[in-house]
C-alpha cells in the first residue's frame, strides 16, 4: 500500500502511541487532584505543555490544550467575538479557510457579526491589498491560514502580519494545522500572530488532541466552561496520554525538520514533472509559494472520486481534495475561489506526502497513473 | 558570529587591596561551576581581567548564565585572529557586515599590549577604520559616543576583536562573604532577602518549616523550584527541610491563640540557629518586611529575635512591597511565589495575633512546652537536598521515557 492522504490524517508513531499506552496505564491521575498522583499527571502535562512551547520558542501559558484543529478554531473565532463583541462586530477571513473557520464564521452571523471572506488570486494566494480594503473600524479579527488543505498553497502570513501592525487591536488567528513542521515556523509564526489552531494527527500524534498558540495579553472568551481548568480558559479533565503522546510526536516531527522540505520537493518535483507530460492533466499547486507536501491535480473528464477509487485499486491512497469534503460531492471550495471552473473542479484528487514516502513509491504511482489514463482516454 | 573568548571585567572587587587575590579566585570557582556544562570552556583570572576560552563551546548559551554570576561588571565577547592585518581586516568587515543596519555611527578601539606587532595603536585604529569604510563607504565616524565601537585588541597570544558589551550582574562574588542561612517560606520576600545577600557575596543555605499534612508536597515543591531559580547565581544551594508539623501541633494545644504566631516564630528562629551552628553558617537571613504582617511589627521582632544573638540580615526590611515585586519578577520568583499553596506561616494563622507580644507572657507560656525536646527531634530528622539551577531535572528524567 502507498499512503499518499498524510494531509487527512497520518499514522501515529510507534513512540507516540506507546506513550500515550505507558501515560494511561502509570500518570492516571487527575491533573487537578490534591493528592501526588494528581501532582504528578500535572508535572507531567506541564512538562508536555513547557516542550511544545519550547520547540514553537514561544512561552509555556502561550499553549493551551484543545481536542484538535476545529475546536482550536472554534475557540479562536467564538471566543474572540465573545470577547470584543462590544468593539466590533466585523471578521475578516480567507475565501480558502477550512470549514472549521468558515462554518463557525458563517454561525456567527446568525449572531450579528458579519463576515467578509478575502478573495483569493487564481493561484490560491490571499490578496493581500484586498485584504486591507476589507479591514473596518470595527474589525476585531482577521483569520488566514498558513498553508491551504486541499491546493498547498502558503499563504502570505508575513506581509499580512506587516499590514496588521497598523491595527493593533485586530486579532490575528493562523490556522496553521497544515504548515507546522511542514514549513519554516517563522513564515507563519510572526510576532504579529495572536493566535494559532493546531492538530496532532497530522503529525503523527494521537487523535482528538490540538493546541493552539495564544499570544500573551491577548484575550478570549471561554468555549469550555466548567472546572476551569487551561486556567479557567478551557475546562474539561485534560487528556493527559494524548497530550504527552502529542508532545513525543511533535519533538519527533521537528526532530527532521531540516531534511523534510527537500526530501517532500524532491517526491513532488518528481510527481509534478511526471504528470505535467500529460495533456489532460491539471496541476493547481503552484510551483512557487506552495508546500512541499501538498499536490492537487485533476484529469479532464474523470471524477476525482472516480480517480481515487480507481488508484485505491492499485493500492495508492489519495483523495478528493479534503477529507472533510470528500463524501459530500463537493466540488473544492478552495479551488472555487480560484475560480476554477466547477467541471475541471469536481476532477481534482490531492496527493499528500508525508518524509515516509519514498522515491520508488512516486515511481510506482507514475507507472500506475500512466496505465489509468491510458484507459481512461479510450472512454473519454 | 562564533565567538572564541569571552573577556571578563571585574566590578567593585578590583578595589578591594590585598583581598583581591582571593575575591578573584572566587570569582573563577564561581564562573566555573555557573558554566560547568562546557566542558571544553578554559577559563583564566588575572589581576585585571578574567579570560573564558571558548574552546567551541556556544556563547549564545553561555552568555545568559555569565550574567546571572555575582562580581562580574560587564564582558564583551571577542573573535581571535592571528596577529596578521589581513585577517583583522576581513574579521572586522565580517563583523560589521552582520550588525550594521545602514544607520549606525562607529568608531575603532585599538589597542596593542604585544608592542612587537608591526602597528602601533593609531595605525591600527586607521587601517581598520578604513576596511570598515571599503565595505560601507557611507558609514559615519563618531568618536564620542558611537553606536558601534570595534576593539581590537593585539595581545601576545592573538588579536582579538569585539564589538559588544554586556552588562553584568554587579555586586560580590558569592562565597566572599562567608555563609548565611535564609529562612525561605515560599512567599515573595524571602527568595527576594536571598538574591540580595547573595549580591553581595553571603553563600546562602535556604532552610524551609514543613508541617505535613497541614503544609502539602506543593508546598515544598514551590520552595525547592525557588531554590532552584536562586541557584544559577551560584551553581547550586543546599536546601534544608525541617519537620515542623510537631512543634506547630504542641504550640496549638498548649499556648493561647494571641501568642501562637509569636512562640512558632521564635522556635523556627532557634531552630534555624541550631541549623546554623551545625552547618558552619555566620549569619541568618529572612524576608522579613517592616510592618508588612503581625510578626513583622518592630515589639515582635524583638520578642522572635530574643532567642539568639546571631546577627539576623533582613535584606527587604525597608522595601515597599512594590519595590519587593519589581524584584521577585526580575528574578523570575513573583508567579512561582503567589501560587496558592498552605505554608507553615499561614497554617494555625490566630485570628487576632499579638502586634505588640509581652516578652513576659511568651517566656510563661513557652514553659508548658518542652523545647528542648522539639527541637532535638526536629533538628534529628532534618532532611538536606542539594538544589541544582531549574531543578526539574528529576522530574525530566521521572518523565524521559514519555516525552
Amino acid at each position: 500500500m502507498i499512503y499518499f492522504d498524510n494531509s487527512a490524517t497520518t499514522e501515529i508513531y510507534p513512540a507516540s502511541l506507546d506513550t500515550y499506552v505507558k501515560t494511561s496505564k502509570r500518570v492516571f491521575g487527575n491533573p487537578s487532584s490534591l493528592h501526588y498522583l494528581g501532582v504528578q499527571a500535572n508535572r507531567l502535562l506541564e512538562q508536555a505543555r513547557k516542550q511544545i512551547a519550547d520547540t514553537l520558542q514561544v512561552s509555556n501559558e502561550e499553549i493551551a490544550f484543545t481536542s484538535g484543529g476545529t475546536e482550536g478554531d472554534n475557540w479562536i473565532l467564538k471566543g474572540t467575538a465573545f470577547e470584543k463583541r462590544s468593539y466590533g462586530k466585523h471578521l475578516i477571513i480567507s475565501s480558502i479557510e477550512h470549514p472549521a473557520v468558515k462554518k463557525t464564521a458563517e454561525q456567527l452571523t446568525h449572531f450579528g457579526f458579519e463576515v467578509d471572506q478575502a478573495p483569493v488570486t487564481e493561484e490560491g494566494i490571499i490578496d493581500v491589498n484586498q485584504l486591507a480594503e476589507l479591514i473596518r473600524e470595527d474589525t476585531i479579527l482577521v483569520s488566514v491560514m498558513a498553508v491551504n488543505n486541499e491546493v498547498g498553497t502558503i499563504q502570505p502570513i508575513q506581509e499580512i502580519s506587516t499590514l496588521l501592525e497598523k491595527y493593533p487591536k485586530i486579532h490575528f488567528h493562523v490556522d496553521a494545522v497544515q504548515a507546522i513542521a511542514k514549513i519554516d515556523t517563522q513564515k507563519w509564526l510572526t510576532p504579529r500572530v495572536d493566535f494559532a489552531a493546531f492538530s496532532a494527527h497530522k503529525f503523527h500524534g494521537p487523535r482528538g488532541v490540538g493546541f493552539i498558540y495564544w499570544k500573551k495579553g491577548r484575550r478570549l472568551q471561554a468555549l469550555m466552561t466548567g472546572g476551569g481548568q487551561e486556567g479557567e480558559q478551557r475546562s474539561g479533565t485534560e487528556n493527559v496520554p494524548a497530550i504527552v503522546a502529542m508532545a513525543r510526536a511533535l519533538r519527533l516531527t521537528f526532530e527532521k525538520i531540516n531534511q523534510r522540505p527537500e526530501h517532500l520537493n524532491h517526491l513532488k518535483d518528481a510527481l509534478m514533472k511526471g504528470l505535467s507530460t500529460y495533456d489532460k492533466v491539471t496541476i493547481f499547486s503552484p510551483e512557487e509559494n506552495s508546500a512541499p507536501h501538498i499536490l492537487c491535480l485533476a484529469l479532464k473528464g474523470i471524477r476525482g472520486e472516480v480517480l481515487v477509487h480507481a488508484l485505491e485499486e492499485k493500492e495508492i491512497i489519495t483523495s478528493t481534495t479534503s477529507a472533510c469534503s470528500s463524501k459530500k460531492n463537493t466540488a473544492s471550495s478552495t479551488l472555487a475561489a480560484m475560480n476554477v471552473a466547477s467541471a475541471l473542479a469536481t476532477c481534482a484528487i490531492r496527493i499528500s506526502l508525508d518524509e515516509s514516502n519514498t522515491v520508488a513509491e512516486v515511481e510506482q504511482f507514475m507507472v500506475v497513473f500512466d496505465q489509468l489514463y491510458q484507459r481512461f482516454s479510450k472512454i473519454n | 558570529m562564533k565567538y572564541s573568548e569571552i573577556m571578563v571585567r571585574y566590578g567593585e572587587l578590583s578595589t578591594k587591596g590585598k583581598n583581591r587575590r582571593s575575591f578573584i579566585m572566587q570569582l573563577a570557582s564561581n564562573v566555573r561551576q555557573a558554566l560547568i556544562d562546557f566542558p571544553a570552556l578554559k577559563v583564566h583570572a588575572d589581576r585585571d581581567r578574567m579570560h573564558l576560552i571558548l574552546n567551541g563551546e556556544d556563547s549564545d548559551l553561555i552568555i545568559p548564565k555569565l550574567q546571572k554570576v555575582f562580581g562580574i561588571q560587564n564582558f564583551s565577547p571577542s573573535i581571535r585572529v592571528e596577529k596578521d592585518l589581513e585577517q583583522i581586516k576581513q574579521t572586522a568587515q565580517e563583523i560589521m557586515k552582520e550588525i550594521y543596519t545602514g544607520k549606525e555611527t562607529f568608531k575603532v578601539t585599538a589597542r596593542r599590549s604585544d608592542h612587537t606587532f608591526e602597528q602601533t595603536s593609531d595605525e591600527l585604529n586607521v587601517t581598520v577604520g578604513d576596511a570598515v569604510m571599503d565595505c560601507f563607504p557611507d558609514i559615519k565616524v563618531q568618536m564620542k559616543q558611537p553606536d558601534i565601537n570595534l576593539r581590537v585588541e593585539i595581545r601576545s597570544n592573538g588579536a582579538f576583536l569585539s564589538y559588544e558589551t554586556i552588562l553584568g550582574a554587579a555586586g560580590l562574588p558569592v562565597g566572599t562573604s562567608g555563609k548565611g542561612m535564609l529562612m525561605l517560606s515560599g512567599g515573595i520576600d524571602s527568595p527576594v532577602a536571598g538574591y540580595m545577600a547573595m549580591k553581595r557575596g553571603v553563600e546562602i543555605e535556604a532552610v524551609h518549616f514543613a508541617s505535613p499534612p497541614y503544609t502539602s508536597e506543593q508546598a515544598l515543591q514551590k520552595a525547592k523550584d525557588l531554590t532552584a531559580k536562586l541557584a544559577p547565581y551560584v551553581g547550586q544551594i543546599q536546601f534544608i527541610e525541617v519537620p515542623f508539623t510537631e512543634v506547630q501541633e504542641e504550640i496549638k494545644n498548649k499556648v493561647p491563640e494571641g501568642y501562637w504566631m509569636t512562640i512558632t516564630r521564635r522556635i523556627m528562629l532557634l531552630l534555624t540557629d541550631r541549623i546554623r551552628q551545625l552547618r558552619r553558617g555566620l549569619i541568618i537571613l529572612n524576608g522579613e518586611s517592616l510592618g508588612q504582617v503581625a510578626s513583622q511589627t518592630l515589639q515582635s521582632m524583638v520578642a522572635i529575635n530574643e532567642v539568639t544573638s546571631t546577627p539576623i540580615i533582613r535584606p527587604v526590611a525597608t522595601m515597599d512591597k512594590l519595590e519587593i515585586i519589581d524584584t521577585a519578577q526580575q528574578i523570575d520568583t513573583f508567579d512561582l511565589s503567589i501560587q496558592p499553596f498552605e505554608d507553615c506561616c499561614t497554617i494555625f494563622a490566630p485570628t487576632q495575633p499579638k502586634t505588640r507580644p509581652h516578652l513576659d507572657k511568651v517566656h510563661q507560656y513557652e514553659e508548658r512546652l518542652d523545647i528542648y525536646g522539639l527541637v532535638e527531634r526536629a533538628l534529628a530528622n532534618i532532611k538536606v537536598d542539594q538544589i541544582l539551577p531549574e531543578s526539574p531535572q528529576d522530574q525530566e528524567n521521572e518523565f524521559a521515557e514519555l516525552l
